[in-house]
């Protein structure tokens, strides 16, 4: 199955500050009556941004602001996406514009939710965070560069190394992000299994 | 080579290496639902991909479903569309589904277990985080997303990353009017939101030997809370107990074959773990949450910390937790008004979980505080049948409660029951996140059953020991 390659992603940033950010609050349950994904978009944050009115809050959100309008790199704190498997947390980012994740830490199932759909999660140090999302504050024009095989960000000129599993990157270097194609050509491999198990073959 | 269930387990059902380096693994058992499958379908076929191992594969409706009143159509047309799609994928693809009418539906994470389809060294997958629930039985059961539901129906298999393994003792005994509910929460809050990252959690030790399989599906529920990718109990006599002439349990010759192996797949004694953590069950109070995570909680006796005693990260969402709840560092947590009151969820919307809170509320004809309204909503059909079967519907009705039927309810925002501006509910389910229970503004607090009736009969954050005179003899 042959997907793009991604390599190099540059875009100007969004920080989203706080750790322990759930994805009841990247896309709140309502949202998800849906079978489809498309238009998820539009209700990325929605009660953080939007009074019950669906008047934009008092409290500032940057998502709310339109001076970051346009930002396709997302940069968090700790355990961000933490919560339920629901895929249309990073869906529902990667329709607002997300192209790219850098945080701290991330929520397992949120991290292979979304390379599973070709949106990288990178770690930084939390300092590098801070300093990247100052200089996207101050200048929302800031251009961040994400490397991927090189597992960097460039930011303002300066090289901060970030991390990810190795059999991530080469997977999203090489187009192979999208499991689907390997796990099929191995279908003699899971029958192998399959006529160990017992309980999977009784039938 | 001394080894532990996650790894026998691991490896029964490894395929293979894929070159990203993860593991080509087997899913035995996949469980699907309403919310987190239609795009899945949508995506299979897109590929014209048939669904490779439909026997493997059982649905059931939970999230969207009303608890006042099952029939269709639903008041909510786009509730109805998503039953309608589930159903027209399940009839497409073969697969089987508890539906309404069948009388076996119910949450995802109530069924499994209660059919016998939930077994022990088995790999278990469902779009669903909780899914880490069915580890009880000493199953690998983890959630996974959608475009991996797509990997599961197409192939059988997902790709994955081992986890490493973390052993949690809890012995001695529990203090009466101390529950499953409290041992998991009180493991959250020690070990943090964050403590399992790249962990599965393997519980033992005095106190998960004695609990019930109900009481360890409480705990291996909310292993995800603690970021634990799963959570699991080995497999013991209890659980070969449980499962004994379950519809989809082997019989015969099988059962006896089966037990063999399920015991074979249990931790060899003095295997190695990545972790070890020991916890004195003496040491475990009931606990209610009092922030927008589950690690924010405290025993009943406790007072609201005080977020500039908190270190970075764990003060600034202390603070704005305080915010959120409307409380005040200092104020005891007991004593908190409330407004709505659930027990339900597949946390505790089990058989056992509303026989307890019954038992007491019958014991003291205790009625429900004016001003608060208290709902039961039975995990699942079987559940609601057995409970009725009892009375229990009559005893909660009598004291005030609404009884319901099988559904996710006010766990979250996906049906009517849902929160009203900034109504603060005592809930049984397991997450207290920010707009959870459907209102941006309403508040959750976490506790198990008894807990929660207490607080329903007080209208407030209440000390269920002493509410009900819960005596030595009243509980284990
Ligand atoms: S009861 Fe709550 S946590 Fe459990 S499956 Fe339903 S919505 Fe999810």
């Amino acid at each position: 199955m042959p997907l793009t390659k991604i390599s190099n992603i540059i875009g100007r940033g969004i920080h989203l500050p706080g750790d322990d950010i759930d994805t009841d609050r990247i896309i709140p349950a309502r949202y998800l009556k849906c079978v489809t994904f498309d238009g998820l978009g539009e209700f990325a944050f929605h009660d953080e941004r939007f009074d019950e009115e669906g008047q934009k809050k008092a409290k500032p959100h940057p998502m709310n602001d339109e001076r970051f309008k346009g930002a396709s790199i997302l940069l968090v704190d700790s355990n961000f996406g933490c919560g339920s498997s629901r895929e249309h947390a990073p869906q529902s980012l990667y329709r607002y514009g997300i192209r790219a994740v850098v945080g701290v830490s991330f929520a397992e199932i949120f991290f292979g939710n979304s390379i599973q759909l070709g949106m990288p999660c990178l770690t930084l140090a939390k300092e590098d965070i801070q300093q990247i999302a100052k200089a996207v504050d101050q200048n929302p024009a800031t251009l961040i560069e994400i490397d991927i095989a090189a597992s960097t960000v460039t930011c303002e000129g300066e090289v901060f190394k970030a991390g990810q599993p190795e059999g991530v990157r080469s997977s999203l270097v090489e187009g192979r992000w999208d499991p689907i194609g390997e796990l099929l050509e191995n279908s003699e491999g899971v029958d192998t299994v399959i006529s160990a198990l017992p309980y999977m073959s009784r039938g | 080579m001394k080894k532990n269930l996650f790894e026998k387990v691991w490896e029964a059902h490894s395929a293979g290496r894929l070159s990203s380096g993860s593991t080509q693994l087997v899913v035995g058992t996949h469980l699907i639902h309403e919310v987190t499958s239609p795009q899945a379908f949508g995506m299979l076929r897109e590929l014209g991909l048939p669904v490779r191992c439909p026997e493997r594969t059982f649905a059931t409706v939970d999230h969207i479903v009303p608890t006042h009143s099952q029939t269709e159509p639903f008041s909510d047309p786009l509730a109805d569309e998503m039953i309608r799609e589930l159903r027209g994928n399940c009839a497409d693809f073969g697969i089987t589904f508890f539906d309404l009418p069948s009388g076996k539906q119910g949450i995802v994470h109530i069924v499994g277990p209660e059919l016998g389809i939930t077994q022990p060294g088995t790999t278990i997958a469902c779009g669903d985080s909780h899914t880490s629930t069915h580890g009880a039985f000493g199953a690998i059961a983890f959630g996974i997303g959608t475009t991996q539901v797509r990997d599961v129906l197409a192939t059988q298999s997902i790709a994955m990353e081992k986890l490493k393994v973390r052993r949690i003792n809890v012995n001695g005994r529990l203090a009466p009017g101390v529950y499953a509910k409290d041992v998991i929460l009180h493991i959250i809050r020690t070990l943090g939101v964050k403590g399992g990252i790249g962990y599965a959690y393997e519980y033992g030790g005095e106190v998960f030997n004695r609990f019930t399989m109900e009481e360890r599906m409480t705990v291996c529920n909310m292993s995800i809370e603690g970021a634990a990718r799963c959570g699991y109990v080995n497999p013991d006599e209890t659980t070969f107990a449980y499962l004994k002439g379950r519809p989809y349990c082997p019989t015969g010759e099988d059962w006896e074959e089966a037990v063999a192996g399920w015991q074979s797949v249990a931790s060899d004694p003095g295997c190695s773990y990545d972790d070890v953590v020991e916890i004195d069950a003496a040491d475990i109070g009931p606990t209610v949450t009092w922030g927008i995570n589950p690690g924010q909680a405290v025993f009943i006796d406790e007072s609201i910390p005080d977020p500039e005693t908190l270190f970075n990260g764990d003060r600034e969402t202390a603070q704005e937790a305080i915010a959120h709840m409307k409380l005040r560092p200092g104020q005891p947590i007991a004593g908190t008004p409330i407004d709505v009151a659930f027990i339900g969820s597949c946390t505790n919307g089990r058989l056992s979980d509303l026989q307890e809170a019954a038992h007491y509320l019958k014991a003291n004809g205790h009625r429900v505080s004016p001003g608060v309204k208290a709902i039961v909503v039975p995990g699942s059909q079987l559940v609601s049948a057995l409970a009725e079967k009892e009375g229990l519907d009559k005893i909660y009705s009598e004291a005030g409660f609404e009884w319901r039927g099988a559904g996710c309810s006010m766990c979250l925002a996906m049906n009517p029951d849902k929160l009203v501006g900034d109504q603060l509910c005592a809930s049984t389910s397991n997450r207290n996140f920010k707009g959870r229970q459907g209102s941006p503004t309403g508040r959750t607090m976490l506790m198990s059953p008894l807990m929660v009736a207490a607080a329903a009969v007080t209208g407030k954050i209440s000390d269920a020991r002493e509410v009900f005179g819960v005596s030595i003899a009243g509980s284990e």
